[in-house]
C-alpha cells in the first residue's frame, strides 16, 4: 500500500470534517455554532478541489468551490447578524434559553 | 515524498487549530485561530493546483469573515459561559469516530483513482460552462448584503424614535420649565 499526497489531503479532511462534526453536537453557542460551520465548508472545499484534481478535472472542482466559498459567507453574514438581534432581544447566546419549540 | 510531510503537517496544525477554536471559552481567540485554519486550508489549496480559490479563500475565509466575526463580537461582547453539551460528549465522540471511518472508507478508493487526462482552464468552466452560477453568486452577494442592511438597521430606527419621543416630551413641557432648563444649560 503505497500512500500519495492526495491521502494524506484527503486524511486532512476527514479531520477537519470530525472536528467539525463534533463542535457541531456539542456546542450551544449561536455564534460558536457559526464558526463550527466554517470549519466544517473549509473541509468542503479542500475535498472539492481534492476531487477536481482526483478526476483530472481540477477547472470545475475550483469553480464549484468558488461558489461554496461565496455561498458559505453569506449563511456566515446573515447567521452572524441574527445572532446579533438574538443577543439584543432574548441577552443570550444560549441554545437551549432560546429555543422556543418545546413539547 | 516532502510533499507528503507538508501535506500531513498542515493537515494536522489545520485539525489542531480547529479544534482550539472549538473548545476555546472567550470568542475571540476562536476567531483567531478559525482564521488560522483558513490560512493553512489555502495553503493546501495552493499546493494542490487550485491557485484562484486559494485566494478567494484567503481573502474571504481568513479576511472578511474573520473581520465580521469581530465586528459582531464587538457589537455583543464577550459571551464566556460554557454550558453542557447537547449530547453526552463520550456519545458525540463516538458518533463522529464512525462517521469518520465510513467517510475514509467510501473516500479513498476515489482518491486512490489515477487522474485522467483533458485539462480544463478555471475561466472556461466559470464563464462558458457554469455561468449560471456566477450569476447566482452576484444573486447571493447583493441578498446577503441587503439581508445585513435590513437586520442591522433595527438600531438606527431605534434612536430616531427615542430622538423623535424626547423631541415629543420637551414640547409638552411648560414653557417655564424649558426656560429654566435653557438657563441650566
Amino acid at each position: 500500500m503505497t500512500l500519495n499526497s492526495l491521502d494524506v489531503v484527503l486524511f486532512g479532511v476527514i479531520l477537519l470534517l470530525a472536528v467539525g462534526f463534533y463542535g457541531l453536537l456539542i456546542t450551544r453557542n449561536l455564534i460558536k455554532i457559526v464558526l463550527v460551520l466554517q470549519i466544517l465548508v473549509k473541509a468542503v472545499v479542500i475535498a472539492l478541489v481534492l476531487a477536481g484534481k482526483a478526476s483530472g478535472n481540477l477547472g470545475l472542482g475550483q469553480s464549484i468551490a468558488a461558489t461554496v466559498i461565496v455561498a458559505d459567507t453569506i449563511v456566515a453574514v446573515v447567521a452572524l447578524a441574527l445572532a446579533v438581534q438574538v443577543r439584543r432581544r432574548a441577552g443570550t447566546l444560549d441554545l437551549a434559553k432560546i429555543s422556543t419549540l418545546r413539547g | 515524498m516532502i510533499e507528503i510531510f507538508y501535506y500531513l503537517f498542515l493537515s494536522l496544525v489545520a485539525a489542531f487549530c480547529a479544534y482550539r477554536a472549538m473548545i476555546s471559552k472567550h470568542l475571540l481567540p476562536s476567531t483567531l485561530y478559525l482564521a488560522c485554519v483558513s490560512a493553512l486550508a489555502s495553503v493546501t489549496l495552493y499546493m494542490l493546483g487550485a491557485y484562484e480559490v486559494a485566494v478567494i479563500e484567503l481573502s474571504v475565509g481568513a479576511g472578511l469573515v474573520t473581520v465580521l466575526l469581530v465586528y459582531a463580537l464587538s457589537v455583543i461582547g464577550e459571551d464566556t459561559f460554557d454550558p453542557t453539551s447537547i449530547i453526552p460528549k463520550p456519545l458525540a465522540f463516538l458518533l463522529v469516530a464512525v462517521l469518520a471511518i465510513m467517510v475514509a472508507w467510501m473516500a479513498y478508493p476515489l482518491a486512490s483513482q489515477p487522474a485522467a487526462n483533458g485539462e480544463v482552464l478555471l475561466a472556461d468552466v466559470l464563464w462558458k460552462h457554469r455561468a449560471l452560477d456566477v450569476w447566482v453568486q452576484v444573486a447571493l452577494i447583493f441578498s446577503g448584503v441587503m439581508g445585513v442592511l435590513g437586520l442591522l438597521s433595527e438600531k438606527v430606527q431605534k434612536q430616531e424614535v427615542q430622538k423623535h419621543e424626547t423631541q415629543t416630551t420637551s414640547e409638552n413641557e411648560p414653557i417655564a420649565i424649558q426656560i429654566e432648563q435653557e438657563i441650566h444649560i
